[in-house]
């Protein structure tokens, strides 16, 4: 299943739309300068007429697909997550999530990983403020195969939805006889023990992190939540139930994204020791983006020892 | 390019049009009375603006909102609802006799305005600067399928405060959206008092730099718009103006727009704030307060 392929999710985007719409959705993408980066561009060389730029304005941009999405165009807008939702959340709120519109957000820049470009461009609040988001659906591909599953979802569901997707080539996991569908979180790996849930660049870290509590007889299931919302409670659960312990990996605030979703279900139906490796209450800084997930313990190493930190909590 | 038949705009003659402006008019002091909240003077404000667009400009059916045809009123300043609500309930989009289930739990006449609800409301607005992004999302959706709607947007003061409609400004030129036209409901009076001096009546006190806090406790020269024709002119739009209480004037306006190329147009309207009700016009108290029943009693015998 693994491979030494990379890619960034967000080279996902232009080449879906393209074929899409080929296959006859009718999509138009609002672009607020930043199409060179999120891919959307692409789709521009190839469907001009449907391509709108409206400047380094984001908050317009939401509103205009909303217009267009108003007179019944599936419609695509893409920039940075720090710029969207970050600069136009009321925007998203009345303009797009109140009336139910069909638009799709694709923040094409999300989390530390975002690197050198340092804290300003770095999102990592942007899944607190869109799981707020009544309506909205919330996507966070951990591949550049998933990530092209996800925007094929998202064109094809009417309604709202936010795509996270990433700026660096991060490790391939899934070929293409991997199927997403949306509300199923995907196991990737079985287990006893413990449960980590992944969203994401951490996806792959949760691999090798079971790889390192293999090696110790930890039996960890690793499960990609690429469905935040609608989220697989079944699945959730049934983690809790069967190992007893979970563990969330998020390159995002720990308050308000995966682990606190997790959290709230688990506290809920299934209440269970629990482990949150993520961006805990700071900004991160410039620099390279393997170099950050060590920095900020976003690591294959951290998620291990929050297994073990969970299995050592367990009830009898 | 030849319209389409018109199903809804009337011919009745301008004194009908004024008949029902004063009717719509009673009944947004009605709806806001017994509502007990709402926006009651920037609702009177944009009265003729509405009846003008309903009556004589927009093609559009009351018994097919959804036609795809239709020309599109985008309400930006959705805290006017109550003026909206009562022109839609005079077309027959729904009954008279909803109107004072205005703000009222399990009402369809939410308290600023949502899309659908009832039929004829086109965007969910409320939050102030957003309509023109729409609007100018439904002028290209025109173009991208070949239809001939054309889309009003009406905007506040407020409105043109926030950045976003300048944003919306830029790109309506930008993409040469002649068949959009936005009016403003230019009253000058905001949520906190007076946009600038030009409608305080103490012109005697010294003007001072920014704004400031009268002894009447209304904020004073609160974010100047003027030149406000010369602004738009510079964004490349073709500017407008009309007595915004002069129906024939506003009719005329808005025709004119119709024939410009190449360019969207804007509409100044020139209004007064609260207007045909002695004790609202030009106060900015009743931006957004509803009249008591006494003073619901009083507006309604003036407007006999």
């Amino acid at each position: 299943m693994t491979s030494q392929a990379r890619a960034a999710t967000r080279e996902a985007l232009g080449p879906t739309l393209v074929r899409l719409t080929r296959e006859g959705l009718d999509i138009v993408v609002v672009d607020a300068d930043l199409g060179s980066s999120t891919t959307a561009r692409d789709f521009g060389k190839v469907f001009p007429d449907r391509f709108i730029t409206v400047g380094v304005a984001e908050q317009n941009m939401v509103n205009v697909a909303a217009g267009l999405a108003a007179a019944g165009k599936t419609v695509f807008i893409s920039t940075f997550a720090v710029f969207a939702p970050g600069r136009c959340f009321d925007q998203l709120r009345l303009g797009i999530a109140q009336p139910g519109l069909n638009v799709k957000l694709v923040g094409s820049h999300s989390g530390i990983i975002t690197g050198e470009d340092g804290p300003s461009a770095q999102a990592i609040d942007d899944l607190a403020l869109m799981l707020s988001l009544s309506g909205f659906r919330v996507l966070v591909p951990a591949d550049v195969v998933e990530a092209e599953q996800a925007i094929e979802a998202a064109a094809r569901t009417d309604g709202p939805f936010y795509i996270r997707c990433v700026r660096p080539k991060i490790p391939v996991i899934y070929d293409q006889d991997y199927r997403f569908q949306l509300g199923k979180a995907h196991l990737l790996r079985p287990g006893k023990d413990v449960t980590v849930m992944a969203i994401g660049v951490m996806v792959f870290a949760a691999l090798e992190a079971a790889e390192l509590l293999a090696q110790e007889r930890i039996d960890c299931r690793v499960l990609n939540v690429c469905s935040l919302k609608p989220l697989d409670e079944e699945a959730v659960l049934a983690a809790a139930r069967e190992t007893g312990g979970i563990v969330t990996a998020e390159d995002h605030l720990v308050h308000g994204g995966l682990g606190s979703l997790i959290a709230q279900t688990v506290a809920r139906h299934q209440p269970v020791p629990l482990a949150f490796v993520g961006m805990q209450d700071q900004y991160a800084t410039s620099g390279r983006w393997d170099e950050l997930l060590k920095h900020y313990g976003l690591t294959p190493e951290k998620i291990a020892e929050a297994a073990r930190d969970v299995i050592s909590r367990k009830g009898g | 390019m030849k319209q389409p038949p018109l199903p809804s705009v009337s011919s009745a003659p301008l004194k009908e049009l004024e008949a029902l402006a004063k009717r719509v008019r009673r009944h947004i002091i009605e709806m806001t009375a017994a509502a007990g909240s709402g926006h009651p003077g920037g609702s009177l404000s944009c009265v003729e603006i509405l009846v003008a667009l309903y009556c004589r400009v927009l093609r559009h059916d009351a018994h097919n909102p959804a036609w795809p045809d239709r020309d599109r009123f985008i309400l930006s300043k959705g805290h006017a609802a109550p003026a909206h609500y009562a022109v839609l309930a005079e077309c027959g989009y729904l009954p008279l006799e909803e109107l004072t289930s205005l703000r009222k739990l399990g009402s369809r006449l939410q308290g600023h305005s949502v899309a659908g609800s009832p039929p004829g409301v086109e965007m969910t607005s409320g939050s102030l600067g957003m309509g023109l992004s729409f609007s100018l999302g439904q002028a290209l959706a025109a173009h991208l399928d070949g239809r001939s709607y054309r889309v009003y947007c009406l905007l506040s003061d407020g409105d043109l405060n926030e950045g976003q409609t300048w944003e919306a400004a830029m790109a309506c030129a930008h993409y040469r959206a002649d068949n959009l036209t936005a009016i403003v409901d230019y009253n000058r009076i905001q949520n906190d008092g007076f946009s600038d001096y030009s409608r305080y009546q103490d012109s005697s006190r010294p003007q001072r730099v920014g704004g400031w806090v009268g002894p009447e406790g209304h904020t004073v020269n609160i974010m100047g718009l003027q030149p406000l024709a010369e602004k738009w002119r510079a964004f490349g739009w073709q500017v407008l103006e009309a007595d915004g209480h002069d129906l024939g004037a506003l009719i005329a306006a808005l025709e004119k727009a119709q024939a410009v190329e190449g360019r969207p147009t804007l509409i100044i309207a020139h209004t007064v704030k609260g207007k045909g009700v002695s004790f609202m016009e030009n106060n900015p108290a009743f931006h957004g307060k509803a009249p008591t029943p006494e003073q619901a009693q009083q507006a309604l015998a003036e407007l006999a």
